[in-house]
C-alpha cells in the first residue's frame, strides 16, 4: 500500500478495522474521540458492530460480552476513562478472553487536562485492576508504529487470551504523519473452543465467569496466568535500538519521550557524545534482559519520561545499581524538547554521576531551576 | 414410573443441580419458568444466558445453555455486546435488584433506550439478599433490612424504585411488565409474561423486562409461608402487577 497522510487517531482505528475488527463499543474523550467518530461512520459501512455506550463502564463491559462471544473487539478511551474500564479490565483477565484497549493518555490525575502525557504507565503496565494479573501492553512512537502495533495488539491478545493494552499520548493520537495501512484482512470469525456463542446443537454448554469460589482453585488459576505471563515474557519482548553499538551514555524512553530523545541523541552524536537510545516498544513485558546485558558494557543510563518515573524503576531493577541511572521527565501534559534531553545528555557526558542519591531526588532538585 | 404417570419433571433446559438458594426462595421459580419458556420456544440451544452478581450470581449452574457471569450490574452491558455480534442469538440477564436498580442503574436504563434487543428477567425481593439483607434500591418504606434497622426512613435514604414503569417511560422499550411469584395462578402469570418477553426478543420488537416479585424468606426473618403472605400483602401495594408497557407490535403476538 502506499503511504498516506494519516492523523494517528484515525489511523489506529482504520489498522483495527483492517485486522479484523469485528465489534467496537467506546465513549467519547479527549484526546482520543476521534478513534470514536471514525468507527461509528466505518464499522456500520462494513456491517460490523458499533455502539456509543453509556459510560466507559458500559462500554468495557459490552467489550467483555463481545469478548466472551469470541469475536476480535476493542475500545479506546484516555486515562480518566481508562480508570474507570478497570472494573471490566480484571473480569476480562479473570475470565482470559481476549480484548484489546487503546488509552490515548492525557494529563492527571484526577481531570487533570487534555495535554499529551505518560502518566499511566504505572496502571497499565501493573494491570491496574484488582487481582492478580498482567496485561501486555505496547508503546508506539509514531503513527505508523500505532498502526502495525493496533494489528499486533488482536494476534497478541487471541494467542494468550489475554488484555493487551496499547498506550500512546495525545501527540500521536492528534499528529499526522505519512503512514502505511495493512491490507484489509479478510473477515473470518474464529471458532474458538471456549466462546459462549451458542450451543447450536453442536456441543456441551460453555460458562465463561471470572469465578473461582474455592481459593485452592483460584490459587490454580493465578497460577496458569502467572506461567502463561513467563511464556509471554519469553516470546513478547519488543523494543527499538538506535546507536547502541558504542555507546557509552543509553537513554530509555517509550513513546513520545523515546522519539523527542532520539533527536537529542542525533545533536550529541554529531557533537561526538557516544550516546544511544533504546526505546521499549512493549513496556509490559518490559525488556530487563536487554538493559541488563547493556549494564555490562554502558557507563550510565537515563531515563526520560513524561511522568515522574515510573518506568524508571523498572530500568532500576534491571541495572541493579551496577551504574548510574539518571532520570529527566516532565508531567502534566509537559512535552520535553529534544534541547532539554540534549542538556541532560552533555552533563551526563561531563560529570562525574553519583550512585548515592535516588536519580528522581536528583532531577527534581534540577528541576527546580526550570519549573 | 411409566410416562402417563409423569405430572412433574426437570425441564429439559436445567441441568441435574441442585439448588444453592435458600428453602423458600422463589428464584427456583423463576429460574424454572426460564427454562421452560426456552424449551417451549425451542431457544435452549441457541440462548447466552448473562448472570450478575448477587444470590443468582450462580444462575449459569442450573441452565443448559451457554452462560457468562457479569461484573455486578453490568449485565445488560454484556448482554449488548453478545447480542451486537451475535443477532441471530438469544441473549437474556437475569439480575436481582441490588444488581439491577442500584449499582446497574446505569446500565439497564441505556440498554432499555437504545432498545436492545435481549430479555431481561428481574428479581425484586425488596433487599440485597447475599450480602445479608441490606436495604435495596426497592426496598419498601418502613421496611427493616440490616442497614436500615429501625425501618427504611424515606426523609434520609429514600424512596423505593418502581423500575417496570420507569423504563416503560422509554422509546426503546418493547415490553416491561410486572409479575410475582407468590402463588400458583401468579407463577402462572409470570411464565406468560416472560414467554411474551422471550417472543418480543425474538421477534426484533425492543427490549423486554419481567420484574418478578419475589421472596427472601432468610433476610426478611419469615417462614417460607410467612414471606409468601408478606410479599402478597406489602409488596404488591407498593409494586403494583401491570402491563406497565406493550408495544404495539408485542400486542400483535399470539402465544
Amino acid at each position: 500500500m502506499p503511504k498516506e497522510l494519516w492523523k494517528g487517531n484515525e489511523a489506529i482505528a482504520e489498522a483495527a478495522v483492517r485486522a479484523g475488527l469485528d465489534a467496537y463499543f467506546g465513549y467519547p474523550i479527549t484526546p482520543q474521540t476521534e478513534i470514536l467518530e471514525y468507527l461509528s461512520k466505518r464499522m456500520p459501512q462494513l456491517g460490523r458492530a458499533f455502539v456509543q455506550a453509556e459510560s466507559e463502564l458500559g462500554a468495557i463491559n459490552m467489550v467483555y460480552g463481545a469478548a466472551c462471544a469470541g469475536v476480535r473487539v476493542m475500545s479506546s478511551s484516555s486515562s480518566p476513562g481508562v480508570s474507570l474500564m478497570m472494573e471490566g479490565i480484571s473480569y476480562i483477565a479473570g475470565t482470559e478472553v481476549p480484548a484489546v484497549l487503546v488509552n490515548v493518555m492525557r494529563g492527571g490525575p484526577g481531570l487533570g487536562n487534555i495535554a499529551p502525557a505518560q502518566a499511566d504507565y504505572n496502571q497499565a503496565v501493573h494491570g491496574g485492576g484488582h487481582g492478580d494479573y498482567q496485561p501486555i501492553v505496547l508503546a508506539p512512537a509514531s503513527v505508523q508504529e500505532a498502526i502495525d502495533l493496533m494489528v499486533l495488539s488482536f494476534d497478541l491478545a487471541e494467542k494468550y487470551r489475554a488484555i493487551c493494552m496499547v498506550i500512546l499520548d495525545g501527540s500521536i493520537g492528534q499528529m499526522m504523519e505519512p503512514a502505511e495501512m495493512p491490507e484489509m484482512r479478510p473477515m473470518q470469525r474464529a471458532d474458538w473452543d471456549w466462546a459462549t456463542n451458542g450451543k447450536m446443537g453442536k456441543r456441551e454448554r460453555r460458562i465463561l465467569s471470572s469465578i473461582y469460589i474455592e481459593p485452592v482453585d483460584e490459587e490454580i488459576m493465578n497460577l496458569r496466568l502467572l506461567n502463561r505471563w513467563k511464556t509471554i515474557q519469553a516470546n513478547e519482548v519488543r523494543y527499538k535500538e538506535y546507536f547502541l553499538d558504542d555507546a557509552d551514555i543509553v537513554i530509555v524512553g517509550f513513546g513520545t519521550a523515546g522519539r523527542v530523545a532520539l533527536s537529542a541523541v542525533r545533536e550529541a552524536r554529531a557533537e561526538g557524545i557516544k550516546v544511544g537510545l533504546l526505546r521499549p516498544i512493549t513496556v509490559s513485558p518490559f525488556p530487563y534482559e536487554v538493559i541488563d546485558q547493556l549494564t555490562s558494557r554502558v557507563g550510565s543510563f537515563l531515563v526520560t519520561e513524561m511522568n515522574s518515573g515510573q518506568m524508571l524503576e523498572d530500568v532500576r531493577l534491571a541495572v541493579r545499581g551496577r551504574v548510574p541511572v539518571e532520570f529527566y521527565g516532565r508531567l502534566g501534559g509537559m512535552v520535553p524538547f529534544p534541547d532539554e534531553i540534549l542538556g541532560e545528555i552533555r552533563r551526563m557526558a561531563k560529570t562525574k554521576l553519583s550512585m548515592n542519591v535516588h536519580p528522581r531526588d536528583a532531577w527534581l532538585e534540577r528541576m527546580a531551576s526550570i519549573v | 414410573m411409566t410416562t402417563e404417570n409423569l405430572v412433574y419433571e426437570r425441564p429439559a433446559g436445567f441441568t441435574d443441580t441442585p439448588t444453592h438458594y435458600c428453602p423458600g426462595c422463589t428464584h427456583g421459580v423463576a429460574h424454572r419458568l426460564i427454562a421452560e419458556v426456552l424449551d417451549e420456544m425451542g431457544l435452549t440451544q441457541q440462548t447466552i444466558g448473562v448472570a450478575p452478581v448477587g444470590c443468582s450470581v450462580f444462575a449459569y449452574n442450573y441452565f443448559d445453555t451457554d452462560f457468562v457471569e457479569a461484573p455486578h450490574g453490568r449485565a445488560p452491558a454484556m448482554a449488548t455486546g453478545i447480542k451486537r455480534v451475535l443477532p441471530d442469538r438469544t441473549v437474556f440477564t437475569y439480575q436481582g435488584d441490588g444488581d439491577l436498580a442500584s449499582i446497574g442503574m446505569g446500565e439497564i436504563v441505556h440498554a432499555a433506550g437504545r432498545g436492545e434487543n435481549i430479555t431481561v428477567i428481574f428479581l425484586n425481593n425488596a433487599n440485597f439478599g447475599m450480602t445479608g439483607g441490606q436495604m435495596a434500591p426497592t426496598t419498601m418504606a418502613g421496611m427493616k433490612t440490616t442497614s436500615s434497622p429501625n425501618g427504611r426512613d424515606v426523609e434520609t435514604q429514600g424512596y423505593p424504585i418502581r423500575m417496570a414503569e420507569m423504563l416503560a417511560t422509554l422509546d426503546g422499550v418493547g415490553y416491561s411488565v410486572r409479575r410475582s411469584l407468590h402463588d400458583p395462578k401468579n407463577i402462572r402469570l409470570a411464565k406468560k409474561a416472560i414467554r411474551m418477553a422471550f417472543e418480543t426478543q425474538n421477534r426484533g420488537l425492543g427490549f423486554s423486562m419481567v420484574e418478578l416479585l419475589s421472596t427472601c424468606p432468610t433476610n426478611w426473618g419469615l417462614t417460607p409461608v410467612n414471606a409468601l403472605k408478606f410479599l402478597e400483602e406489602n409488596m404488591i401495594p407498593a409494586f403494583p402487577l401491570a402491563d406497565c408497557k406493550v408495544g404495539d407490535a408485542v400486542k400483535q403476538v399470539k402465544i
